[in-house]
């Protein structure tokens, strides 16, 4: 009998994927977007409330603009690392995966669908903070070539942490743990509410030994054009720190960890 | 290159041990751990109606999973329409429509958009023609804008048939897909499928319903522990094992070693 003939024309399934994860996120945008939004916002309120006359960080920057870039960046970092754990691990307990994994996509196809969502999430949940900010606290950017760079290599670094935990997490409760004592220390740890400036000598050492760190202080450079490393260092820092994950993801999908047993 | 529509040479397969480290994990290839697959060799030609049967744990589906690619081979190849499941994955997947067991399905989208999701994922843009045609002979031309969530099980079941068929797959493989589904569904899918098996489509079932398996394939195999015990057309096996029914046949030659070696 005469085969049957392939379809002809089919392409790549790369920007069905990307889609389908950007979908996933935006149909339900009141909790993935207007949620840390919000979030944010009380940050902000309730910190520049309290410490605004307080708390002097670099020479005329008020504290409420010091922190709007760093609240910026948390929200940033913590929706962009949610993006790809949330579906992965939801799309592997319910099983619908196999729909990506009985397809042509490649790992790296995969690999950058999932990492691509993940900063476009994390860039629509910093602009929606900044743009709300703006509405209570005028703010201007000096570098705008430093925040975006920052802004996509925080959120790309975060979507692969997002896609590892996605891999790695059997388990929500799994997840739960990665995302609270692993993302939010770290996120929180980093200077997003201070400048390392302000703390003890051994904590700013250790402070230099998280990258987090360095994704907020290029980002707000990008803003005052101040901060308490220079930007080539941290975008040095960040660029490594993102190799390293972007080859241990890969090499966790090309071996099919928990996805192709 | 292999020139039937699916072939599988020498495989082995080993699942790791669940308490090993990640990475352990990370390996493709585990020496030790459950042996699933047993040097299985099969070769099935364009156009067939195969059955591969076996009871429970008898390896079907991993040797279903190493043929989509939803499980790497410790040992040994396979091909989806001459193309190297590994090597060549694009095109093996490109060749392949799987239904699998579980009735899995994304709650985010409707049935239409499952199924051009399904579509674009294989690349295919502008296939609205055809997901009308299957979701018209699947009996699913109603519920083409309700969500999956609001589906009966009956109907979640024919949006898998319909999605393994998205992309108009030569090679089609049926994974237990009438488990639990009432006696309507399973007639007209039967219907369906045979019909496309009559336009060429090459179709590979897993089933425990034996009658079914009897009536529709042309050629079975069956496997036990991992290995296949035997492997005839439909008729000769029926002849040589000299059962009443597909079903007796069965028992023997999973009871009988005997008789299994006389079935290969």
């Amino acid at each position: 009998m005469r085969p049957v003939e392939t379809n002809p024309e089919m392409s790549s399934g790369f920007y069905t994927l990307f889609y389908k994860e950007l979908l996933r996120f935006w149909r339900v945008g009141f909790q993935t977007i207007a949620a840390p939004v919000i979030t944010a916002l009380l940050y902000l309120i309730v910190f520049a409330q309290v410490l605004q006359d307080r708390v002097q960080v670099y020479d005329e920057i008020p504290y409420t603009k010091f922190l709007i870039p760093g609240l910026m960046m948390m929200s940033m970092l913590q929706n962009a690392f949610a993006n790809p754990s949330s579906s992965l691990i939801q799309s592997r307990v319910t099983g619908n995966l196999v729909f990506v994994l009985l397809t042509p996509i490649s790992n790296r196809e995969f690999f950058a669908a999932y990492v691509l969502a993940a900063v476009v999430r994390g860039l629509a949940v910093g602009l929606a903070v900044w743009i709300v900010a703006l509405l209570f606290f005028p703010l201007s950017i000096v570098a705008p070539g430093w925040v975006l760079t920052f802004a996509v290599l925080a959120c790309a670094i975060m979507g692969i942490l997002g896609l590892i935990a996605g891999l790695w997490s059997e388990k929500f409760d799994q997840l739960a743990a990665f995302q609270n004592f692993l993302i939010m220390p770290a996120t929180f740890l980093s200077g997003v509410f201070y400048s390392i400036h302000n703390l003890p000598p051994f904590w700013q050492g250790v402070s230099h030994w998280n990258p987090i760190f360095y994704t907020i202080d290029g980002f707000r450079y990008g803003f005052f054009g101040v901060a308490d490393s220079s930007p080539w260092l941290s975008v040095a820092v960040v660029s490594s720190v993102f190799v390293v994950l972007a080859i241990v993801a890969l090499r966790l999908l090309d071996s099919g960890y928990k996805l192709r047993l | 290159m292999s020139s039937a529509a699916i072939e599988f040479e020498h495989i082995h397969k080993t699942y790791l041990a669940p308490h090993k480290h990640w990475w352990d994990r990370v390996q493709k290839k585990p020496k030790h751990g459950l042996m699933a697959l047993q040097d299985v060799n099969l070769r099935i030609e364009y156009g067939e109606f195969f059955g591969l049967l076996g009871p429970n744990g008898a390896g079907k589906t991993s040797l279903i999973s190493i043929l989509a690619g939803l499980s790497y081979a410790t040992e040994g190849r396979a091909w989806v329409g001459g193309f190297d499941v590994v090597e060549d994955f694009r095109r093996a997947r490109r060749a392949l429509g799987v239904v699998p067991q579980e009735l899995v399905y994304d709650p985010f989208f409707t049935v239409r958009e499952t199924l051009r999701i399904q579509s674009g994922y294989f690349g295919l843009r502008n296939n609205d023609d055809w997901i009308d045609e299957v979701l018209h002979n699947l009996g699913l031309t109603e519920k083409a804008n309700a969500n999956m969530r609001a589906l009966s099980g009956g109907m979640k079941r024919r949006v898998l048939v319909a999605q393994a068929l998205v992309h108009r797959p030569p090679v089609i493989v049926l994974d237990e897909p009438t488990a639990g589904v009432d006696v309507d569904l399973r007639r007209s899918l039967w219907e369906f499928i045979a019909r496309l098996n009559k336009e060429g489509h090459t179709i590979l079932l897993t089933t425990h319903y034996l009658e079914e398996a009897e009536a529709l394939c042309g050629r079975i195999a069956m496997l036990r522990g991992g290995r296949v015990v035997a492997l005839d057309t439909t008729e000769a096996l029926l002849a040589r094992v000299g059962g009443a029914g597909l079903e007796e046949a069965f028992v023997q030659i999973m009871r009988d070693d005997r008789t299994a070696q006389e079935a290969l």
